[in-house]
Parts: C-alpha cells; sequence; structure tokens
C-alpha cells in the first residue's frame, strides 16, 4: 500500500497528473469502459470526442468518481482514488467538473454558488471567498451577475458561473462534459473563449465536445472513443485531417456533413 | 355560550395545553422526519432500510395505538415519562415524523440530481450537500405539505385529551358538556373554535412562508 500514498516522484513534473490503468467498468451487463488506459500530463488539453453512448460522460464522472469503476487503477497526482468518506471528498475539491446541464444551486445567487465550496470545503472567509469570487466573476465576463440567481441569467452566462464555481476551488484538472451542446448557437462561443483562456493560462483540462474549433485551437491531443474503448489517440490537426481507423473516418463523415 | 365564559380559565389552560403539545411535536417531528429523510435517501443501505422499516410500521399504525404503545408498553421495557403530556408530545412526534419524513423525502426528489451531483463535484461531503443544496431547496417545495401536516397534528393532539388523561381542549369538552347538559351545542362550538385559533393562523403562517421562500427556476 505505500506506493498508494503520495511519492517523491509526486512532485515531479515528470509524472502525469491523471493516469487511468487498465480500467474496465460495467453497467449490468454493458461493459460501458474497456480496458482503458490514459495518461494526462500536467497542463495537458485534452478532447474526448466519439459517437453518442461511446462512454465518453462515464470516463470523465470516473475520474473525480462520481461513478466507481469494478477494475483498473485511476490516480490523481500519483494518489489512487479514495473509495469514499471524507477522503474522496477531498480528491473532488481538486478536480473541477462543468456540466452539461450546468447545475447551478438554484437557490443561491451567482457569488454564493462561488463562495460555498471554498467556504465550506477549504474553510475560507466569507469575505476572502467572495473577493476570490467576484475576481473570478470577472475573468469569465459576469462580474455584473453577481447577485442575481441562475434562472435570471442565459445558458451562456450560467455556464461560465458553473466554471467559475469550480475554478473557486482552485482545481488540479478541470473535467468538461459537453459544456456547450446545452448552449442556443449564439452563446457557444462565449463559453469556449473563457475554457481557450483556461487553456492558454496551462490549466489542466479534459474536454468532452465535439467542437472541432475549440480542439484546433486549444487541444494538445484528441482521444477518439467508441463502444467504451479509446480506438485512436492523435494531435487535433492529425486526428481531423488524417484519421487512421475506420471507425474514426466515418464518425468524422457524419459530424462534418452537417 | 355562558358556560363558555363562566369556564373560560380552564378553557385558557386546555388551550395552553393543546398548543403546548402541539408546537413540541411539531419541532419535534419536523426535525425526526428531516432526519429520517436524510436516512432514506443516504447512500448508506442499512440506514435506508430502518428509515423505511420505521415509515412503513408507523404511517399504517392508528395514532390510538401509537399512544397506547408509548403509554403503556414503553414502562414495561422501563421506559416511562414523567407526565402523561410528555408522553403525548413523544407519541404525536413519533407519528407525525413518519409522514413528515415522505413528505420531505418527496421535496428532495424535487431537487435536480444534477445539482446534488455538483455539490459532491466540489468536495461536499454528503452531509454538506444535503445541508446547503439539497434541503433548503426540498423545504421550500414542501412548505404546503408540511402546514396540512402540521395543521392535521394540532387536531390529532385531542386524542390526548379525550383518552389519555392530559388536561387539554379535547379534555375539557366532556366535562363541560355534562355540567352543562343544556349548553352542549355552545360548548362544543366554543372549543371548536379554541382549535381554530391555532389552525387558522398557522394556515396562513405557511401561505406567507410559501410566498416569501419561492425560488426562480
Ligand atoms: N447510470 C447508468 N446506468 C446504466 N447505464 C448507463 C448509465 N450511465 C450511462 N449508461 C450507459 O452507458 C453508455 C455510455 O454512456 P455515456 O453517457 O458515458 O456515453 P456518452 O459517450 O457520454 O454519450 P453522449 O454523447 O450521448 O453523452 C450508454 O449506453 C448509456 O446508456
Ligand atoms: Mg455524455
Amino acid at each position: 500500500m505505500s506506493m498508494d500514498g503520495p511519492t517523491d516522484k509526486a512532485a515531479d513534473s515528470g509524472q502525469p497528473l491523471v493516469s487511468l490503468d487498465g480500467v474496465n467498468k460495467w453497467f449490468g451487463d454493458l461493459h460501458v469502459l474497456q480496458d482503458i488506459s490514459l495518461q494526462i500530463a500536467r497542463g495537458e488539453v485534452i478532447v474526448v470526442i466519439g459517437p453518442s453512448g461511446s462512454g465518453k460522460s462515464t470516463l470523465c464522472r470516473c475520474i473525480n468518481r462520481l461513478e466507481s469503476v469494478q477494475e483498473g487503477e485511476i490516480r490523481l497526482d500519483g494518489v489512487l482514488l479514495p473509495e469514499e468518506g471524507k477522503a474522496l471528498a477531498r480528491l473532488r475539491s481538486d478536480v473541477g467538473m462543468v456540466f452539461q446541464s450546468f447545475n447551478l444551486f438554484a437557490h443561491k445567487t451567482i457569488l454564493q454558488n462561488v463562495t460555498l465550496g471554498p467556504i465550506k470545503v477549504r474553510g475560507k472567509s466569507k469575505a476572502e471567498a467572495e473577493k476570490r469570487g467576484r475576481e473570478l466573476l470577472e475573468r469569465v465576463g459576469i462580474s455584473n451577475q453577481a447577485d442575481k440567481v441562475p434562472a435570471q441569467l442565459s445558458g451562456g452566462q450560467q455556464q461560465r458561473a458553473a466554471i467559475a464555481r469550480a475554478l473557486a476551488m482552485d482545481p488540479k484538472v478541470m473535467l468538461f462534459d459537453e459544456p456547450t451542446s446545452a448552449l442556443d448557437p449564439e452563446m457557444i462561443n462565449e463559453v469556449l473563449d473563457v475554457m481557450v483562456s483556461l487553456a492558454r493560462d496551462g490549466m489542466t483540462m479534459v474536454v468532452v465536445t465535439h467542437e472541432m474549433g475549440f480542439a484546433r485551437k486549444a487541444a494538445d491531443r484528441v482521444v477518439f472513443m467508441d463502444h467504451g474503448k479509446i480506438v485512436e489517440e492523435a494531435t487535433p490537426e492529425t486526428f481531423f485531417t488524417a484519421p487512421r481507423s475506420d471507425r474514426a473516418k466515418d464518425f468524422l463523415s457524419k459530424i462534418l456533413t452537417h | 355560550m355562558q358556560a363558555v365564559l363562566d369556564n373560560f380559565a380552564a378553557l385558557w389552560s386546555g388551550f395552553l395545553t393543546t398548543l403546548a403539545m402541539s408546537v413540541s411535536a411539531a419541532v419535534i417531528a419536523t426535525i425526526v422526519g428531516t432526519l429520517l429523510a436524510a436516512f432514506r435517501v443516504s447512500p448508506i443501505p442499512p440506514l435506508r432500510a430502518f428509515g423505511a422499516l420505521y415509515v412503513q410500521l408507523v404511517r399504517n399504525t392508528p395514532l390510538t395505538a401509537v399512544f397506547f404503545l408509548v403509554i403503556f408498553g414503553l414502562p414495561s421495557v422501563d421506559l416511562t415519562f414523567q407526565s402523561f403530556f410528555v408522553a403525548a408530545v413523544v407519541a404525536l412526534s413519533v407519528y407525525t415524523s413518519a409522514f413528515v419524513c415522505e413528505v420531505v423525502r418527496s421535496g428532495v426528489n424535487s431537487v435536480s440530481a444534477g445539482q446534488a451531483e455538483a455539490a459532491r463535484a466540489i468536495g461536499l461531503t454528503f452531509g454538506q450537500s444535503l445541508r446547503e443544496v439539497v434541503l433548503p431547496q426540498a423545504f421550500r417545495t414542501v412548505v404546503p405539505p408540511l402546514g396540512n401536516i402540521w395543521i392535521a397534528l394540532v387536531k390529532n393532539t385531542a386524542i390526548a385529551g379525550g383518552g389519555f388523561a392530559v388536561a387539554d381542549l379535547a379534555q375539557l369538552a366532556p366535562d363541560l358538556a355534562r355540567d352543562n347538559p343544556a349548553q352542549v351545542l355552545g360548548i362544543f362550538a366554543g372549543i371548536a373554535l379554541a382549535y381554530m385559533v391555532i389552525t387558522v393562523p398557522s394556515g396562513i403562517a405557511v401561505g406567507i412562508i410559501e410566498r416569501r421562500t419561492a425560488i426562480l427556476r
């Protein structure tokens, strides 16, 4: 078990920040993640792409253990994900997650949404958390919405608030599960712009998205999934212009025709 | 109505007893019922099973039987209460908490699962996400049905006086009627009015709370 704790090597930049090793997961009979191995370096931006039902969301949710896996190991910064309890909560606080449906806390103002975690989980004072919260709202361009409740904001503004809420925890890695799929077209770019600037600032990111523009601009690597397997990994340029596998070619021809 | 006026002191004291029973049991039942609801949605199977068993047992037992169990059953396992009043509050709380549990649980289910997930994703524990995110919203949606439970509780206190020697409004009614056979109707009207002094303002208060706490969705 000594290997499970943070080792001296954990501080090395050579060690992956997130590492999945031989991960298998089943929902009943459905083998939803099949022998997934994936290493994500510090500061790396990965775009996960693939047909509906291929397991992209499940992969994301396993990285902060919103879903558990039956086989294999997932490590964050060299540390095996805890099973449950306080240790798991602490781990999750280091992994930011942005959902397709925003999931802002409906009874709290935007500022309260952003300060809840820092106050309750990190033990920051209210003043300190609010100061940082306002900075983050400024950064995502909605500082003037701080005192409104989520229902008063547009979809794009809500998603940017959700990004600020995740950033407020100073996460080591950010997971995005189709962050723009629920948005009207004119709001997609305001969210993608925030994500591109995050990537430029060196945030480690795992992004499930079909936005090729974002992948080209910000991703270091594209991971193509199909039927629970990683079928292909390549740079965005290579993947979009010269995919190797037939399944990737077939998938790209479908998303490119509309 | 003369008998009501003549016995105003007794009525007042009965009224206070009914009010005290109602408020104590409402507070306890709301807290216990909420805890039970937390059990029923918790990730820990034994807690879920306990919550479900409690609700099924209590909700399907007549209130009078719960009173019998508390007043005559518990002393046989060496648990006695200082007074019939305390025993009545216990019986009413046990009974009412099962209904509070089910109402709060339905409120919890009305809060989107995504919000609970988002709460866990920023590192809140299960308890914190219930306290900070789920329950505050759940309570707002269950204020009206909780109000119904509280009002039913006020009327259920009558069993304590009617059958179990607590000197409340319900106990007063037959006594006064026996002493003043000519004024039975007036007496019962007076007693009913005294109950309404508690229930009607409660209903109005629930309506106000409901409007004040409505959340924009
Ligand atoms: N909680 C669950 N219980 C049972 N099956 C599930 C559950 N969650 C997902 N699945 C199934 O697992 C498979 C993978 O789902 P997942 O949501 O990871 O796919 P996805 O690649 O994100 O798809 P989409 O592009 O539609 O979001 C699907 O077939 C889905 O029906
Ligand atoms: Mg998905």
